[in-house]
Formats: C-alpha cells, sequence, structure tokens
C-alpha cells in the first residue's frame, strides 16, 4: 500500500513534468496553428542551460532561474528568426521546418557541450527524503517539482482567464485577423506566447535534469508523449493538457510498477517477465487508441474555433 | 495536379517529356549503372551506400502514395521499416530462412499493422493524424525494446540473408542491389499506374475534397484505409530488405526521427510526384554523406537548410525541374 502511494506520487510527478511541456505545445498550437517538433529541443537546452548555469554559480536555484530566462530568451530569438515566415503555411512545412530545427540543435549542443551527457547535482536540502505520510517517505526533490509546476499551472491559469494578455491571447486563438485589425500587435502577441512556451519546456527540463542525465536526444522521447496527452486531453485545451498530463503519468508509472505483478498472478513467471515490459509501455497507447475511439476530439477539446 | 477534375480515364497518359522526367529518367539510368562503376572502380562502399539509398527511397515512394496523392500526413512510416526487418530477424532465428516465408511475412504484418492503426488514425485528420500516426510507431518502437529474446534495445544482428532456394543469391552485392533497383522501379511504375486509376483518382478526390466525394457516393474511409494499408506493406517490403542489407534489426530503425527523415525525403523531392521520393532520397542522403566527410556536426547545415526548404521550396525539387510550382496540399484544420 505504501509502495503503491510512493508509485502514484511519482505518476503525479511524471505527470506534472508532462504538463509543463504539453501547455507549451498545445499553447502555441492552439493559439498559432504551428505543429512544433523542436519543443523536446527547448526542454533539452533548459536541461544544458541549468547544468550550465548551476555549475557556473555554484547554486542550483540560481541556476534554475536563469536557465528558465535563458530558454524563454532562445524561444524569442527562435520565432523571430526561425519560426516567424512558418505562420499561416500548412502543417507539413511545420513539421519539415521544425524538425530542421531538431536536427539543428542536437548538433549544436554537441558541438557546445559535446557528446557526453552532463550531471546537474542537487543542493544537499533537497536530496533527502521527507515523511508525507506515516511510514511514507518521499524524496523532498520530487515534491519540489509537484508544487512548481502545480504553482506554473495556476499561474497559466489566471494569466489566460483573468488578465489583459491573457484575453488577447485567447482571442487570438478564435480569430487573428480580428485581433490584427483591433490595433493589438499580434506578431509580439505571438513571440511572447513562443517564448512561453518554450520556458515551460526548459522548465520541465531543468528539472529533470537532476533526476535522470542531461545529454543529447533527452527531449525526444518525451516529446511524443507529450503528443499523446495533447491528443488525450484535446488540441488547444490547457485544461484537457492538464487532465490527462495526471492521467498518462499515472497509468505510465503504475503499469511499469505493477503490471509485472499482475501478470504473474495470470501467467507463468517466465511469460510475465517477458510481456510486462512491452504491455506496460504499450498501456498509454491503448489508452489514447481508447479515447479516439469513443471521444475522437480528446477528453477536454478545446472551443470550437 | 488536381487529377480529380479530370474524367476518369482507362488509359495511361503518355508521359510528358518536361525536364522532370529527363531527369527522373537520367537518374534511373546512372541508379542502373552504379554497379558497373563499382566493378570498374572497385569501390564497393558506393554500391553499399546506393543499396541503403535504393531501400530507402522505396520507403519514400510508400509514404508519398499516402501523404503525397492521398493527403495523408503520416508521422510513423518507420514503424513499417522495423515490423518488416523484425519479421526477417524474428523468423531466421526461430531457424526459418526461407525468403519466400520471412518477405511475404513481412509484407502481411507491415500490412496488419496499417490495418489496424490505420482504421484508428483514419478516423481524425490534419495534426490529430500525425500525431496519432506518431504515437502509434512509437508504441512499436517500445514494444521492439521489450522484445528481450530479439536483442531488446540492442537489435538483433541477422547472420543469414534470406535464402530463395538457389535462385537469387543475395550475398552476391550486385545482385542484391538489382533486386532492390527492380522493386523500387516496379513499385514507381505500379504506384503511377494505381494513382491514375479509379482507385487513385478517389484517393486524389479525397485529398482534395472528402465532403464532396463522400456527397458523391465515395465511402472515402475504405478507399483511404486500402491505400494506407498498402503504403505499409510496401514500407514493410522495404524493411525486410533493408535487413537484409544491413545483417541487423534494432528498435532506432523505427525511432520516429526515422520517419521525420522519411518525410523530409518526400517533401524535398517533391509532394505528389512520380520520381519525387527517389529524388529527395538520392538527395538526402547523398547530401548526408557528402557532409558527414567534411563536418563532424553536418546538422548544423541540414537543419537550416530543411527550414529554408520549408519556407521557400513549395513544390520540392522536382518542381525546380518540371519548371511549374506545384500546388500546395490543401489541408483542412483538425
Amino acid at each position: 500500500m505504501l509502495y503503491f502511494i510512493e508509485q502514484c506520487l511519482n505518476g503525479v510527478q511524471l505527470g506534472m513534468l508532462l504538463f509543463l511541456l504539453a501547455a507549451g505545445l498545445t499553447l502555441i498550437f492552439g493559439i498559432m496553428d504551428l505543429v512544433n517538433l523542436a519543443h523536446g529541443s527547448l526542454y533539452m537546452l533548459g536541461a544544458y542551460f541549468a547544468a550550465t548555469f548551476a555549475a557556473a554559480t555554484d547554486s542550483f536555484v540560481i541556476g534554475a532561474v536563469l536557465a528558465f530566462l535563458a530558454t524563454f530568451a532562445a524561444g524569442i530569438v527562435l520565432e523571430i528568426i526561425a519560426i516567424r515566415p512558418l505562420y499561416g503555411r500548412n502543417h507539413l512545412d511545420h513539421v519539415l521546418g521544425t524538425f530542421g530545427l531538431l536536427i539543428f540543435f542536437n548538433d549544436l549542443v554537441r558541438r557546445i557541450w559535446g557528446p557526453a551527457g552532463m550531471s546537474l547535482p542537487l543542493p544537499s536540502a533537497m536530496l533527502n527524503a521527507v515523511q508525507i505520510l506515516p511510514g511514507v517517505y518521499y524524496p523532498v526533490y520530487r515534491l519540489v517539482i509537484i508544487v512548481v509546476t502545480l504553482a506554473v499551472a495556476t499561474l497559466l491559469y489566471v494569466v489566460v482567464m483573468w488578465t489583459r494578455l491573457g484575453m488577447l491571447i485567447r482571442a487570438g486563438a478564435s480569430n487573428r485577423e480580428m485581433v490584427g485589425a483591433l490595433g493589438v500587435n499580434i506578431k509580439l502577441l505571438y513571440t511572447l506566447v513562443f517564448g512561453f512556451g518554450a520556458a515551460l519546456a526548459g522548465l520541465a527540463g531543468l528539472m529533470q535534469a537532476p533526476i535522470l542525465t542531461v545529454q543529447i536526444g533527452m527531449g525526444e522521447n518525451i516529446l511524443i508523449l507529450a503528443f499523446v496527452v495533447i491528443i488525450i486531453g484535446g488540441i488547444g485545451s490547457i485544461r484537457g493538457a492538464f487532465a490527462a498530463s495526471i492521467i498518462v503519468g499515472l497509468i505510465d508509472t503504475i503499469g511499469r510498477a505493477f503490471l509485472p505483478d499482475v501478470l504473474r498472478a495470470v501467467l507463468s513467471t517466465n511469460a510475465a517477465i517477458t510481456l510486462a515490459p512491452a504491455l506496460s509501455s504499450m498501456s498509454i497507447y491503448m489508452l489514447m487508441a481508447g479515447i479516439l475511439v469513443f471521444r475522437p476530439e480528446g477528453l477536454f477539446p478545446a472551443a470550437s474555433k | 495536379m488536381s487529377a480529380w477534375r479530370e474524367p476518369p480515364r482507362l488509359y495511361v497518359p503518355a508521359p510528358r517529356l518536361d525536364p522532370g522526367t529527363i531527369v527522373a529518367a537520367a537518374l534511373l539510368v546512372l541508379l542502373a549503372l552504379v554497379p558497373v562503376y563499382a566493378a570498374l572502380t572497385g569501390n564497393v562502399y558506393a554500391l553499399t551506400l546506393f543499396t541503403r539509398v535504393l531501400i530507402l527511397a522505396l520507403a519514400a515512394v510508400s509514404l508519398n502514395l499516402i501523404m503525397g496523392y492521398g493527403g495523408m500526413v503520416s508521422f510513423g512510416h518507420a514503424a513499417y521499416l522495423g515490423i518488416g526487418g523484425y519479421a526477417v530477424g524474428i523468423l531466421w532465428k526461430e531457424g526459418i530462412g526461407s525468403g519466400f516465408v520471412q518477405w511475404p511475412v513481412a509484407i502481411g504484418a507491415s500490412a496488419l499493422f496499417a490495418l489496424a492503426i490505420g482504421a484508428l488514425s483514419l478516423r481524425t485528420r490534419g495534426v490529430y493524424f500525425l500525431m496519432i500516426t506518431l504515437a502509434f510507431a512509437q508504441m512499436i518502437y517500445y514494444v521492439a525494446i521489450g522484445l528481450e529474446r530479439y536483442g531488446g534495445d540492442d537489435g538483433l544482428t541477422i547472420r543469414q540473408r534470406s535464402q530463395f532456394g538457389g535462385l537469387i543469391d543475395l550475398n552476391n552485392r550486385t545482385l542484391f542491389y538489382y533486386v532492390c533497383f527492380a522493386l523500387l522501379a516496379g513499385s514507381i511504375y505500379l504506384i503511377s499506374r494505381l494513382v491514375n486509376s479509379r482507385f487513385g483518382l478517389v484517393i486524389q478526390g479525397s485529398r482534395s475534397n472528402e465532403r464532396r466525394m463522400r456527397a458523391i457516393g465515395f465511402p472515402t474511409f475504405r478507399y483511404k484505409l486500402a491505400c494506407f494499408v498498402i503504403a505499409g506493406a510496401l514500407c514493410g517490403l522495404s524493411g525486410a530488405l533493408l535487413a537484409n542489407h544491413t545483417n541487423f534489426i534494432s528498435p532506432a530503425t523505427m525511432f520516429w526521427t526515422r520517419s521525420g527523415d522519411f518525410m523530409v525525403m518526400v517533401v524535398l523531392g517533391g509532394l505528389g510526384t512520380a520520381f519525387g521520393p527517389l529524388i529527395g532520397t538520392v538527395t538526402f542522403l547523398l547530401l548526408e554523406e557528402a557532409l558527414s566527410r567534411v563536418t563532424e556536426y553536418s546538422g548544423l547545415i541540414i537543419g537550416p537548410l530543411l527550414l529554408l526548404v520549408a519556407i521557400f521550396l513549395h513544390g520540392g525539387i522536382e518542381s525546380l525541374f518540371a519548371g511549374w510550382r506545384q500546388e500546395k496540399v490543401p489541408e483542412r484544420a483538425p
């Protein structure tokens, strides 16, 4: 039971990470109608920035803040140079162009930081585990990830729903020509949204960096998971992205932790050992297929455009 | 383009002698002469490289059938390559070395997978379709990693190429090259026949305006699914060839960036043209090869180049030769 609670928390933590990625992706898709395959590269950049800055300043927190700002800046520059000409083009052009960016960033990172990965050590205060329930100890750092992401999600919700900027963003998503005609600088708005999406991806990358190693191509696997989240949640819907992230995070983690035991109860040990890894990695895709059959538009489809 | 506006015709239109056709014909002749060149100069590497080009071109040709003609932007095409390869690898490992079994199984398994994911993903369109095909392909990638018996993450070394009962010896490099060449040329021919048939016109019609095709009575879903399965089967064959070529199959064969490479090849060459995918594959792979000799960081050049192609070159390389700008493939918002 205690193990189960711990695994649930791990699932929520993975879900939080996925949400940061998926929120940026779905925001950029919902507002600019842009498919961004280079989103995982920004995740990778965030991690590399954090590892570099933390080593330079000798402080994890300062390094993380600097990395967040640096990814935001990188997103802005990327938007102005490379993404802007792609707006209004068909999705195939987006795929081709941003796939080119992905190839570019992989080799750029290899050029700057070298082919070997990096590591981002945690400050000692975050290495410990705390007792969250009687008998359940959980690493502080993973709790920090959950809390930070929840704060970001709340902030995102407040900004999008209750501020003038958020109003413009929502208006831009439903009718960009009209917003532009009303005198809003839609170009600047797009740049800001892209930069913000990039910063969210960077935040996910830098928070994940201490848990995994920082390496080239680290964004490529998780990007697909973020896509699955968006499909399940409904493209363009932040609320959907949040719900689907947690669902996907939980199912993936719990599947990996408990499926072998469940299968062992039904099948022979050998068969269970062979089947479990394959089945548990398939589980979220099965969920996606199921959602597609019953709700092709996702769980929380964005308001119709 | 827009062949759907023309009345269905039962004859095959005579190939026009535009620059595009001439370039394509020249390319085919050059490709046919590669083994001669290799034999004369003793450059075995060229033969290996171009065998790879032909095999991947076959995959690109099959992707072009659904993406270029059918408007189904599938981002999971590498999955079939892997399935075809694993069919050969797994059968070999279980003691079945005959190509008469391996290749049909490779084709059949890919077709079956295409049928399953096509039936699900063709319920959606646009970006949804793209992401869903991507996700399903990634699922197969993880399944392959889980196949401990067949090497798991490390992949499987296939110590024996497919046996064709003494008829064809695939260990003969030149012969293998010509087998690939014949299969590629045959596929290009078959697809050009297919897209001009009634079936192909329905497919192209659904790309231009699916609602109208349905309104005049075509069950477009079935047509598109059939087209999707044909493309998957063809790519499975390419996977079987690739496994024979490299004597190796691993999950990395179907990592999603490989699907991205295929899309690049097709779009680079010219979407919805008979020889575009071949031109695109030759260009992309040779460019990669040339750059990797000059610099260790070829991505720094290829990446921006792809971005520029996406921004400026709409119809791909084919359109440069053909002298007309191609119509953009219409894509509806999801």
